[in-house]
């Protein structure tokens, strides 16, 4: 017997230890994120997942399940402060999505079309951010970076290897790589990383792949977001109570 | 070659020696380098990856985090303005371009020989005697343009600091009203044997009893926070002392640990023994690097007199010691679980909570954190008994209060009362006349104005964590606000997105409405600014962020309006500006090279 919490009025079984995120997804119930990666710890960055915990908002993908709790999440409130946030990630970075490999499998732009992001919001701020095409087969256009940390995350604890970091503070906060010339290329990652993988966005690219798959039938142009992270969350088998059937 | 680099590095030795190479310390090892050095380059941190066996990637990050660690040389002599508005009030504008002009130099640049920088840093807590600078870490109070001339004339001759005229760096303790924590007579020792006596639950229920509220400024019933740390599971506890007084506008800390220290550290000590901690930090702000000396002999002497270390006052198993850990510039660290972060070397990000400090602080063991003031108040509820105690302040503000008095008054300074004081009669003991507006507990407090000098100091009115900055009728508060806000945006961590870019939203807006160029809409943007941050934000800094803009908005929106375009938008971007450059290079300054700015 597992306890349960309320989420839009639905009931969410969870097992202990599980934070509010994790239990929604098992249970097939889609909050928006972005920093949150069903196969690392939560870290709770991006405030995405911003959700109304009994009147009070919090980061979901952090936040520990508690019996009883009743959680909002699918409002216009909470999904305006949504959009206000990814108008911020667009506003502080340098997207240009028209030219970006990315485009399409960008869980940045998903979010911003899902959440209906029609206006750029705010002033944006052009930071200078040069890329690193020093590797020969991983080009880094930090242009694009968001600081979810997947990478840092994914180096580190799966690939052993520490190949990024964060510097800096502020806003002035920005991703390097583990080498004294600064360089990618002579840090030790290597095409098959987990690093390689997890970027949301579009910074860590392999080179001379670019554009295979055609703008427009990419994994987002086929169905939202919303509707595709709950494939790659962890289901709970049916024996555990989470309903995986029925939620197509 | 390598032989060659670890000579380079000898230097490096016995810092890394008597850290024992733990990378837990790296903090600590990196503040020591910087001060050693001036700065920490490319070929030092090689050095310590090898040395400490982490990647450089953990110490460029930490390193790139606090304002005090250069990785880039920033001169043999490297000068930061404090820059709060009071040391803005006191002209330390016109006191920083008078030094450039006569080193030569533009703010925030070396100098081309490699001899000096200037540049300036958030609040040092000198307000009661700025305008105030750090030279290479070391705090040099009330600045005038003679001295400033001196200490550039100084720096010129390459002239080693300690050689500096003394009276430079004096700081004063300025205190103007004393009370139960200032006037106290106790011996060191008195308080901790009076709390032997009642034993280590006893002092919890008494601290309980007393009714005590930290100090720092959240006001979390002291007693409460003790008992969840006692009962937590673990065998391995901590104190954490929060000296890291990072709130503009606030100094008192400064003062107690001048003062008071003894009193400071006998808090801790009964703390230690009413949770059950063997371990015990002072995080000291790095601008406060002056008083590591004194404190540490105050710990010696402590030790020596069998009030720290092992078997304290005879009570045999009772063993604690203290260790002073230096911040670096970084107002973040004053949060508790950033703080605890930065003990143990790391970038100050604050934790996700829960789980809390008192069950998983420092090295995930249960910790109690409090504020300096709330351990000398803890002590004295100790020695003088929760009854006494309650009795002093008001119904939910038992016990007094340290205020940081600065700004527009003839007499700046501490100021103890009673809990439960009113705003008008700190101004009337400070001297201040024609008071516009106060700012209490700092930019993250809140903006008042004449219609409420009634209000009073304490939980139950108006919560403080001490500072009380005064502006008098020829400032303009929209200025007062825009100061706060370019704080916040610097002080962000960075670690979530509403705080790193809504706060440097927030500080542009603010530069466009300060350049003419603002309109009702920057107002509404304000307003939802400061509804994501309130709602989003990851911790109290960004949470509050907006606080000193909605304030003054508040009492004073003449002072924004005035500066508004009557227009409903106005572009940040200034067309005809952009095309400045072209024009002077094709030599044209006709009205056809000019873009025609709209009508008003
Ligand atoms: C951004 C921020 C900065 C803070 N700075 C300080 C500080 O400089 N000193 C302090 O004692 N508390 C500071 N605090 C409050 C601490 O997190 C914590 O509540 C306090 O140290 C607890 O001690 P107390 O219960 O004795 O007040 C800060 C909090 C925030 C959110
Ligand atoms: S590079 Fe990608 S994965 Fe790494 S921090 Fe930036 S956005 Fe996140
Ligand atoms: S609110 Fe600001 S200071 Fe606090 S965690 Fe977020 S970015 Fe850091
Ligand atoms: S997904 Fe929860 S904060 Fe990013």
């Amino acid at each position: 017997m597992s306890d349960t919490f309320h989420l839009d009025g639905a009931e969410v079984p969870f097992e202990s230890g599980q934070t509010v995120m994790q239990a929604a997804l098992a249970a097939g119930h889609y909050i928006p994120h972005l920093c949150y990666h069903p196969e690392f710890k939560p870290h709770g960055s991006c405030k995405l997942c911003t959700v109304k915990v009994n009147g009070r908002t919090t980061a979901s993908c952090t936040m520990p399940a508690e019996a009883g709790l009743e959680i909002e999440s699918e409002t216009e409130e909470l999904n305006a402060l949504r959009r206000t946030l990814v108008q911020m990630l667009f506003a502080e970075g340098n997207h240009f999505c028209p030219s970006c490999e990315k485009s399409g499998n960008c869980m940045l732009q998903a979010l911003g079309y899902d959440l209906e992001v029609h206006t750029a919001g705010f002033r944006h701020l052009y930071p200078d951010r040069p890329v690193d095409a020093s590797h020969p087969d991983i080009l880094l256009d930090f242009n694009r970076c968001i600081l979810c940390e997947l990478c840092v995350r994914a180096s580190s604890e799966v690939d052993g290897k520490n190949v990024f970091g964060l510097a800096g503070r502020g806003i002035t906060k920005h991703l390097i790589v583990n080498a004294e010339s600064g360089q990618l290329a002579d840090t030790d990652i290597a095409l098959a990383d987990k690093a390689m993988q997890v970027c949301p966005v579009g910074v860590i690219l392999p080179k001379r792949v670019g554009f295979s798959i055609p703008i427009g039938s990419r994994r987002y142009d086929e169905r939202p977001i919303s509707a595709q992270a709950l494939d790659d969350a962890p289901r709970q088998s049916a024996a555990s109570g989470g309903c995986t059937a029925c939620e197509e | 070659m390598v032989a060659d680099a670890s000579m380079r590095m000898a230097d490096l030795d016995p810092i890394l020696e008597r850290r024992a190479r733990d990378p837990g310390a790296l903090l600590q090892i990196l503040r020591e380098i910087q001060e050693l050095r001036g700065n920490i380059d490319t070929a030092t941190v090689t050095y310590l990856c090898a040395q400490l066996g982490i990647p450089r990637t953990r110490i460029e990050g930490v390193a790139g985090f606090y304002s005090f660690l250069n990785l880039q040389p920033r001169g043999e002599y490297r000068v930061l303005f404090s820059d709060n508005i009071t040391d803005r009030m006191l002209g330390n504008q016109s006191l920083l371009e008078a030094m450039c002009h006569q080193l030569w130099l533009q703010p925030g640049k070396v100098s081309e020989d490699g001899l000096v920088s200037i540049a300036t840093t958030s609040c040092t807590g000198m307000c009661d005697q700025g305008p105030a600078m750090l030279v290479n870490g070391r705090a040099i109070t009330r600045l005038s343009l003679q001295r400033v001339q001196e200490i550039a004339q100084l720096i010129r001759n390459r002239t080693p600091l300690d050689s500096w005229p003394a009276d430079f760096f004096r700081v004063d303790d300025n205190i103007r009203r004393g009370g139960l924590i200032l006037d106290n007579k106790l011996a060191p020792g008195d308080a901790l044997r009076s709390g032997l006596n009642i034993g280590e639950a006893g002092i919890v229920e008494e601290i309980k009893k007393s009714g005590l509220r930290g100090r720092g400024g959240a006001g979390f019933p002291t007693g409460l926070k003790w008992e969840a740390c006692r009962n937590a599971a673990g065998t391995t506890k901590h104190v954490v002392c929060n000296a890291d007084e990072g709130e503009p506008g606030t100094f008192k800390d400064r003062v107690l640990l001048t003062r008071q220290a003894d009193l400071v550290f006998e808090g801790m000590t009964l703390c230690a023994r009413a949770i059950g901690a063997q371990h015990g930090y002072l995080y000291l702000r790095g601008e406060y690097r002056y008083l590591l000396d004194p404190l540490q002999d105050v710990l010696q002497r402590r030790r020596e007199s069998n009030l720290l270390g092992k078997d304290i006052l005879g009570q045999s198993g009772f063993d604690f010691d203290i260790e002073i850990h230096l911040g670096a510039g970084a107002y973040i660290c004053g949060e508790e679980s950033a703080l605890i972060e930065s003990l143990e070397g790391k970038r100050g990000i604050p934790r996700s909570r829960p789980p809390f400090p008192v069950t998983h602080g420092y090295m995930q063991q249960p910790t109690a954190v409090d504020n300096v003031e709330t351990f000398c108040s803890a002590a004295l509820a100790i020695q003088m008994g929760a009854d006494s105690f309650r009795a002093i302040g008001t119904a939910k503000s038992s016990g007094s209060k340290l205020i940081s008095v600065s700004g527009d008054c003839p007499r700046p300074g501490i100021y103890e009362y009673p809990f439960g004081v009113s705003v008008r009669e700190v101004l009337e003991d400070c001297g201040a006349t024609n008071t516009r507006a106060v700012q209490v507990s700092g930019p993250s407090g809140i903006c008042i104005a004449e219609s409420e000098f009634h209000r009073k100091l304490g939980f139950e009115d108006l919560p403080t964590a001490g500072a009380f900055m005064v502006f008098d009728d020829s400032r303009d508060l929209f200025e007062v606000a825009r100061n706060f806000v370019h704080f916040f945006a610097h002080e962000s961590c960075g670690f979530c997105t509403p705080c790193r870019v809504g706060t440097s939203m927030l500080k542009s807006t603010m530069d466009k409405i300060a350049a003419g160029h603002g309109t009702r809409f920057d107002l509404a943007e304000i307003e939802n600014l400061d509804h994501v941050l309130q709602t989003t934000a990851h911790c109290g800094l960004g949470r509050t962020a907006c606080n000193p803009v909605l304030h003054t908005l508040k009492h004073f929106r003449p002072a924004y309006e005035n500066r508004l375009k009557s227009l409903d938008f106005e572009p940040a971007f200034d067309l005809d500006g952009a095309l400045a450059r072209a024009r002077q290079m094709t030599g044209r300054d006709d009205a056809g090279a000019h873009l025609k700015t709209e009508e008003t």
